[in-house]
């Protein structure tokens, strides 16, 4: 029997794809050749300054230039790593980890559909294939299934650019898109900032 | 009896002016008038337990703080990322200034002098109102250098996570916190000793921190009087899943299961039973809608003794139109997908059990491949450095055990549909170790 190889005599195929391994280790981005707009560097320094050790701001900082690029692109983890003196591996392995960092380009606008225990047993896998048939393949949409948003009060629920609404029927998918599109409040009658405690 | 859900819609409640209107940081002069060691000792005798899920007794976590002057830390876990658990997210977002309050006393108690509030990322609303809040108590001089003209300085922070349930352990928290990947610690040392930025760091949940105002208010003897004699005090239950009346309920500790699920929520839809629930979260483990059961006062002591937890106070409502299979399917996806991969047994184990729950979806499976699954479970269980494998192992084994049958009858149904016809009858089950037949010690020959 062969065993069939790939790069480096690997079995594993695309083991080394993240790595190029022609090229030297990354190192701390050299501010001379980094540009890094203004706010962005002030608004991750402050975040530098509210903690005892600055690696702390390593997530504040990657929530800010991901909001900035749009993703955690290699420019927006340079221009982090830039201000933190840090590598660009260290970042990026910390923002492999996390869910809400992509390290590959994704929509604008993020729509989470909680697909968790909670949520599907009140029927969230229909919604979310609805939501994902809803928003096509707009490329402003980022249309993702998520483990548990903590709104199971309002399951099925979705996160939509962050404003948690719910509980949500299958044509409600459709509004959200449109409210989106134009720039609308999402859902007003849905949101769970206008909602009551169950038990005050 | 309402503590926390006293004022809780109020739509100034969230306002410094609404919160003291209310008697807001009245308590914390009260507590800056007092030495720390007393305030300390107002939560021992208040026996108030850990609302986040371990239930440890907040008064001792706070005791093993040592005394001294180097650097230490008070870190509110607000990273609720538990299925089933959304308390702390109504908490924090409609009565901000009272989890401030409490983190203020509470770091006066232990003599820390900076403190964090890790929030989960996803929770945009709530991380906002707290900031808006924390300016608020700022200007007011309520958080910042000698508070109220005291000696006390505190120094506080939200810090926003960015998805991922392993940070809601408190050592992958620190972890998280320190600009790292969440991942846990080995213990020893307890975080207690050695904790953020190796200093003794007191961590303790949302609601935890937010009944540190209310002990002082009553005196930690009278809270003590309040629920039972080892679960004290009220608890914000979070019921959700197949309910009339999903939502947040504050109620004293002690009070029946049932009360709670067919007197606050509504119970299961029209012409349904409950066949399962979760008491206690998605990692808790579940029992049968029985009698037996949902007649259990609903406290720390009583849930652990039925075989299951109280945890972070969540319960989620199976009812008998859902497939035990689907729901034990879900709980291991999701522990899958959040373990974080650094030990073997967890890391492994949420995996295979995800790949044999499809097997046995699909019509693969053999009744036989249930026993492997829970042997697989009971190997999880106590060999990782945090719960997380733990909190798949104890809801997964416990479906095993309590709906056997109805996983048997789904496997005969699922073979009979892919025309792979009856699996072998399973005759000398024991023999080869049921879901909890004792392991046999391996033996060297």
């Amino acid at each position: 029997v062969t065993v069939k190889r790939f790069a480096h005599g690997s079995r594993v195929p695309g083991w080394d794809e993240a790595a190029d391994l022609s090229k030297d280790p990354s190192v701390v981005p050299d501010p001379a050749t980094t540009p890094v707009p203004a706010h962005v560097r002030a608004e991750i320094e402050a975040k530098m300054a509210a903690y005892p050790d600055i690696r702390s701001a390593a997530m504040p900082a990657l929530h800010i230039v991901q909001r900035e690029h749009g993703w955690c692109s290699p420019t927006a983890i340079e221009q982090a790593a830039c201000v933190m003196r840090l590598t660009p591996a260290y970042l990026t392995a910390v923002a492999t980890f996390y869910d809400m960092f992509s390290t590959t380009p994704k929509g604008r606008h993020d729509v989470y559909v909680c697909t968790n225990i909670s949520c599907s047993l009140r029927g969230a896998d229909a919604i979310y294939q609805e939501m994902l048939s809803a928003a096509g393949d707009d490329p402003d949409f980022h249309v993702q299934s998520f483990e548990c948003l903590g709104a199971c009060d309002i399951a099925p629920m979705a996160s939509v650019d962050g404003e948690y609404v719910g509980p949500l029927e299958a044509e409600d998918c459709r509004a959200i898109v449109e409210d989106v599109k134009a720039g609308r409040e999402v859902l007003p009658d849905k949101q769970l900032r206008k909602r009551k405690a169950a038990g005050a | 009896m309402k503590q926390l859900f006293a004022h809780i819609d109020e739509p100034d409640l969230a306002t410094l002016d609404g919160y003291s209107k209310r008697g807001g940081y009245e308590m914390l002069r009260k507590a800056l008038s007092m030495e720390p060691q007393d305030v300390l000792h107002e939560m021992l005798d208040s026996g108030v337990r850990g609302r986040g899920g371990a239930g440890f007794a907040m008064g001792k976590k706070m005791s093993f703080i040592p005394k001294g002057t180097m650097d230490k830390y008070l870190v509110c876990n607000a990273d609720e990322s538990e299925p089933g658990a959304f308390k702390d997210r109504e908490l924090m977002q409609k009565n901000p200034h009272q989890l401030i309050e409490g983190i203020i006393i509470g770091a006066y108690a232990i003599g820390a002098n900076k403190s964090f509030i890790f929030i989960r990322g996803e929770y945009k609303l709530p991380a906002d109102v707290l900031d808006a809040a924390l300016a608020e108590a700022r200007a007011a001089g309520y958080v910042g250098e000698r508070i109220l003209g005291s000696d006390h300085t505190l120094d506080l922070v939200v810090h926003r996570g960015a998805g991922a349930y392993i940070c809601g352990e408190e050592t992958a928290l620190l972890d998280a916190l320190e600009g790292k990947r969440g991942n846990p610690r080995l213990k020893p040392p307890f975080p207690a000793v050695q904790g953020l930025y190796k200093g003794p760091t007191l961590i303790n949940n949302v609601e935890t921190l937010m009944n540190v105002p209310v002990v002082m208010r009553m005196g930690g003897a009278e809270y003590a009087k309040v629920g039972t004699e080892t679960s004290t005090g009220t608890k914000v239950v979070s019921i959700s899943g197949c309910v009339q009346r999903p939502g947040n309920y504050e109620v004293v500790l002690g009070t029946p299961a049932r009360e709670i699920i067919f007197g606050l929520a509504g119970g299961p839809p029209e012409g349904r039973r409950i066949k399962a629930w979760f008491p206690g979260g998605s990692s808790a483990p579940v029992l049968p809608g029985t009698d037996e059961y949902l007649d259990l006062p609903y406290d720390f002591d009583s849930l652990a003794k039925a075989g299951s937890m109280l945890g972070s106070g969540s319960i989620i409502i199976v009812d008998d139109s859902i497939s035990i299979v689907n729901v034990a399917l879900k709980t291991a996806k999701f522990y899958r997908h959040e373990s974080c991969g650094k030990c073997t047994p967890c890391r492994e184990g949420t995996n295979w059990t995800v790949k044999m729950l499809e097997r046995i979806q699909s019509g693969e499976a053999t009744p036989m491949d249930l026993d492997i699954m829970a042997s697989v479970q009971e190997q999880i269980i106590g060999n990782c450095l945090c719960v997380l494998g733990d909190s798949m192992a104890m809801p997964i084994g416990s479906m095993i055990k309590h709906f056997r049958e109805e996983f048997e009858a789904h496997i005969e149904a699922a073979r009979e549909r892919g025309g792979l016809g009856a699996a072998i009858p399973q005759v000398n089950r024991s023999e080869y170790g049921g879901a909890y037949a004792p392991l046999e010690p391996a033996t060297v020959s």
